[in-house]
């Protein structure tokens, strides 16, 4: 009887949660699905099945070279991640084992940051970035997404450091190890699974910013986002192509998101989880 | 900490920059099919320039004017060519952000460029950029729709007539817009639309002291006009369709009549995108008898920033890209229909173009009937047809077509759309220092 | 015994990201409140000079201001209210035994993974579109007339977006914090004869406080700056109806080039985003504290 119910209400849980899950991904599906069809198919009204055809993909590729922008964002996200962690886990470290009264103050300060409108700051950045010979450069970029989402890593490092209990430094103390020591071999295992989780939602974030990423660059260090903006409403019809673009534009970071879901989830709490 | 890492990145990666830089110029355009063209026939300057590489940025229109205007105003020299329309040229040469064009070259016979084209990217006697294609408005036209509502259109139809046959070309039940105009708001997107449309109905932005000249019933008339129109034989959701919008629509055959650009010609009459292609008759655009037709005039130009280090590489690219030369290119590998129109006097008198573009002769003498610099029935103290060459009326036309727009879609009524748009240029006006 | 050395360093080792964010802060935010007190037009430089606090005046007195600020405040709050609400209802939903829970949660957190300009591109163009559409096509379907979403509803359009980018990431955090939930403590209410309502009320949602409370947080500080999605779709219109101050801002600096005013915008907006940030962290810092 109990056997039965569980697996009665396993089925309603399982149609209940497929339904809801293809309504939330149906505008990604439906983008994917119309990027496989020709412009006249895809204003012929709805369809879930394309004739397969790839020359929306070819016209798009030939009006852009999708490998240089792919590139950017790849080097782009990746470097400004990997640069962020470099100056936020020492930061966020100190933080979560050393706090000091202003240490919240000091975290609230740095996520108000945030709330700067990117536009406001766009001349006097721009007249920065000009002078200091940055302009369309990736490590000009690179530093740009590095601060842009710099507090929320060190705010994620934070919450997650703070969950590792504090006798095990203690512990590690007594034993006799440095403070390096301490930091390599018994904070960096415990640890790692939050700075993954900080990495991946970090280059989620810096894939898919698209203010000063169009702004700031020109041909060398355009990424996706800028890729994207060159077939946002081209003449006549342009659906099947605008889906190509759009699919081009989010399957690598999709893809990665998909495989490494886990991970991302795993600390992707900050510190909510007790 | 690593701050010297980071100084020295920096400086390794500019001097990296430079380098590679040293003859390649970046050209910024706007994702239009001409100019997306041109990129793919690139091939055949660099031959030619085997010294000169060429770099291209293509956006969508409003990114790219974002882009190029700010790129301008703090000298960042990121563009050695800009794509610019007839708006920025008078405004950008007086404050010398543009380089004369003067080396374009003994064979690129600077006289065959349209005078009206001309005159709109002349400054004190000089080009300050040079049309890659120009147009003009005008009207196209379903002739079997036309047909099967009993009219006839004629070469230069009345806004009556306009009216008249929208109203007969409904049919809601078959999907069919009498007419399809922009309402989507934005300076170059319904305003373009709506202030040349003004013009014919006699009204006016300002006056000769720069006071708005909304509170007129010359406005009064055409907004209410307009939006009548549009309610009685528009399409659904008018308000937010621009150009593409109504492209598409067109292309589809989903509208008797459509008013805009008269490079849309060569779009709704190819059989490969539109399913009306063999269908489309074309018309001067509407008129109230006052001496103005409602149609505007614009050129997508290439301008060279003054601030650039490769005057000359860009100077040769410009002469090849709005050359004749070009012209013949594209003919040969794309069919004369296919040439960018609207510049060159002597594309209009060749009989293969002719005969390639049906619409080619409505399309001339559309420009032709066009003068920016008397664009009204009433004097006027500036230039431009579809805009005000002043740099507040990027702000202020995009503020006034949203309250137009909104009037549109019904949120407003025409009497408060246009009180709110008086005021606001009011304020821009006294804020420019244009009025006390 | 380490502590004084130990807490030397710790600042040493705070004090690149702190200096960092100190420059990257202080140097633009010095910059626009200089230029907010200027009239600087790059377009028109003849009339530049200091006006004083005329720029924060004209902007106050812009007709779009009150609406801007409301519009403001409307996207964040309703997109929080669907997102914690939907998340919730969701999580709850993904809690359940099911088969093939993985893919379905791939499914669900999808849209946190497309860039914002994708996103609305993708809903103004093949959603919503009230010719192309698959509303309209549904619309259609049933006979009924076609809703021409961004002309009618303008600002719930945007909401709907906008949602829909962040449901996944709220469902996410709130699903992991419910399957952190006691496995035990919730089968002694179930013995205790508590219903499905009861549960949740007392048990499941003061456990999820905290984790309601990271992706208000968050989720504020994003939806705030809320502005590529509006620029895509409805460019602020029709009228006023879906300008929020980040927008107005934009159309400050890259339309009319009036950066002192544009300036003036910013720093209303960091004020503004400070009285918000102000509610929301007293509450987060509070629960964090836990």
């Amino acid at each position: 009887m109990a056997r039965a119910v569980t697996n009665r209400h396993k089925t309603i849980a399982t149609i209940a949660a497929w339904a809801v899950a293809l309504v939330i991904f149906f505008p990604i599906l439906y983008t994917i699905i119309t990027s496989f069809k020709s412009e006249q198919e895809a204003i012929q009204g709805f369809s879930l099945i394309p004739s397969g055809t790839l020359e929306s993909y070819a016209e798009v590729q030939s009006q852009y070279n999708y490998f240089k922008p792919f590139m950017n964002s790849v080097i782009l996200a990746l470097g400004s991640t990997l640069l962020a962690l470099v100056v936020a886990i020492p930061a966020a470290w100190s933080m979560a084992f050393s706090p000091t009264k202003r240490t919240k103050d000091v975290l609230m300060w740095m996520l108000s940051t945030k709330m700067m409108p990117a536009v406001a700051v766009l001349f006097p950045i721009y007249l920065i970035f000009r002078n200091l010979g940055l302009l369309d450069s990736r490590i000009g970029m690179t530093v740009m997404l590095m601060l842009i989402n710099l507090p929320i890593v060190i705010w994620m490092l934070y919450t997650y450091f703070r969950e590792i209990p504090g006798e095990i430094l203690e512990a590690a103390r007594m034993d006799g190890a440095t403070l390096w020591g301490e930091i390599l071999y018994v904070l960096t295992p415990m640890a790692v699974p939050g700075i993954a989780s900080t990495m991946l939602l970090n280059i989620i974030l810096a894939w898919n910013e698209a203010f000063w990423t169009i702004r700031l660059t020109t041909t060398n260090a355009a990424p996706l986002t800028a890729f994207i903006s060159s077939f946002s409403s081209p003449q006549g019809l342009f659906w099947a192509k605008l889906s190509a673009a759009s699919t081009l534009a989010i399957a690598p970071i999709l893809i990665m998101g998909w495989f490494s879901q886990k991970q991302l989830v795993r600390g992707l709490t900050f510190g909510a989880v007790k | 900490m690593n701050l010297r890492t980071l100084v020295l990145g920096l400086c390794s990666a500019s001097a990296f920059a430079f380098a590679a830089h040293a003859e390649t110029i970046t050209i910024a355009t706007v994702n239009n099919g001409d100019m997306i063209r041109m990129q793919k026939l690139t091939e055949d300057f660099t031959k030619k320039n085997p010294d000169i590489q060429l770099n291209w940025v293509t956006l969508e229109e409003n990114v790219l004017r974002e882009r190029v205007t700010t790129d301008i105003a703090t000298k960042g020299g990121q563009y050695d060519v800009m794509t610019i329309g007839t708006y920025e040229v008078p405004i950008w040469a007086k404050q010398n952000w543009l380089l004369p064009l003067e080396n374009l070259g003994d064979d690129y016979d600077q006289k065959d460029i349209i005078p009206a084209i001309a005159g709109g990217l002349t400054v004190d006697g000089k080009l300050y950029a040079a049309p890659f294609y120009g147009e003009s408005s005008f009207v196209m036209y379903r002739k079997d729709l036309m047909e099967k509502a009993g009219l006839k259109m004629p070469d230069a139809p009345t806004w009556t007539f306009i009216k008249e046959a929208a109203d007969k070309m409904t049919d809601k039940a078959n999907g069919v817009n009498g007419v399809c105009l922009r309402g989507k708001a934005g300076w170059g997107e319904n305003m373009a639309f709506l202030t040349a449309m003004s013009n014919s109905f006699g009204a006016r932005w300002f006056d000769e002291q720069w006071n708005p000249q909304f509170d007129q019933p010359e406005w009064k008339n055409t907004l209410q006009f307009y939006v009548d129109l549009m309610k009685a034989d528009g399409p659904d959701g008018a308000s937010s369709n621009g150009f593409n919008e109504n492209l598409a629509l067109f292309q589809q055959g989903k509208c008797g009549m459509w008013i805009d650009a008269t490079v849309a010609a060569s779009f709704v009459s190819d059989p490969k995108n539109s399913t009306v292609a063999d269908k489309v008759g074309y018309a001067l655009a509407p008129d109230n008898g006052l001496g103005k037709r409602g149609n505007w005039l614009w050129a997508w130009s290439l301008g060279i920033p003054a601030g650039t280090q490769k005057a000359a590489a860009a100077e040769k690219f410009v002469a090849w890209a709005t050359g004749k030369g070009y012209l013949d290119l594209v003919a040969s590998k794309e069919g004369w229909a296919n040439v960018p129109p609207g510049t060159r006097s002597s594309l209009y008198a060749n009989p293969e173009y002719e005969k390639a573009a049906p619409f080619a002769k409505m399309t001339l003498d559309s420009i032709n009937s066009a003068d920016p610099t008397k664009p009204t029935v009433k004097p006027v103290p500036y230039v431009g047809v579809q805009f005000v060459a002043i740099p507040e009326f990027q702000g202020l036309g995009t503020t006034v077509g949203q309250l137009f727009s909104a009037a549109l879609a019904g949120q407003m009524s025409v009497d408060d759309a246009l009180k709110q748009a008086q005021d606001a240029a009011k304020a821009a006006m006294t804020e420019g220092g244009y009025i006390q | 015994m380490a502590t004084k050395q130990t807490r030397t360093l710790a600042r040493f080792m705070a004090a690149p990201s702190v200096l960092l964010l100190l420059i990257w802060m202080a140097v633009p935010l010095a910059v626009t409140l200089w230029f907010s007190f200027q009239q600087y037009n790059p377009l028109n430089p003849i009339r530049d000079r200091f006006v004083g606090f005329a720029n924060y005046a004209l902007f106050f007195n812009n007709p779009a201001f009150s609406t801007a600020i409301l519009n403001t405040l409307i996207i964040v709050a309703a997109v929080l209210a669907i997102t914690i609400i939907g998340g919730i209802l969701l999580a709850l939903l993904l809690d359940q035994p099911m088969w093939g829970q993985g893919f379905v949660r791939i499914l669900v957190i999808s849209p946190f993974f497309v860039m914002p300009p994708v996103a609305a591109l993708v809903w103004k163009n093949m959603i919503m579109h009230p010719g192309y559409g698959v509303f309209a096509d549904i619309a259609r379907f049933f006979g009924a007339q076609p809703i021409d979403w961004f002309a009618q509803y303008p600002l719930f359009s945007i909401i709907i977006i906008v949602a829909w980018q962040w449901l996944p990431f709220a469902t996410l955090i709130l699903l992991t914090s419910l399957q952190s939930l006691d496995g035990e403590q919730k089968e002694a209410a179930e013995m205790d004869g508590a219903g499905f309502l009861a549960r949740f009320w007392y048990l499941t949602l003061p456990h999820l406080s905290r984790a309601i409370t990271v992706v208000v947080l968050i989720q504020t500080i994003f939806l705030l700056s809320v502005y590529a999605e509006i620029l895509v779709t409805t460019n602020g219109g029709p009228g006023y109806a879906s300008t929020n101050l980040p927008f107005l801002v934009y159309q400050k600096a890259l339309l009319e080039y009036k950066i002192g005013q544009a300036s003036a915008g910013g720093i209303i907006a960091v004020i503004l985003a400070n009285i918000v940030a102000f509610f929301a962290m007293r509450a987060v810092g509070k629960n964090l504290d836990k």
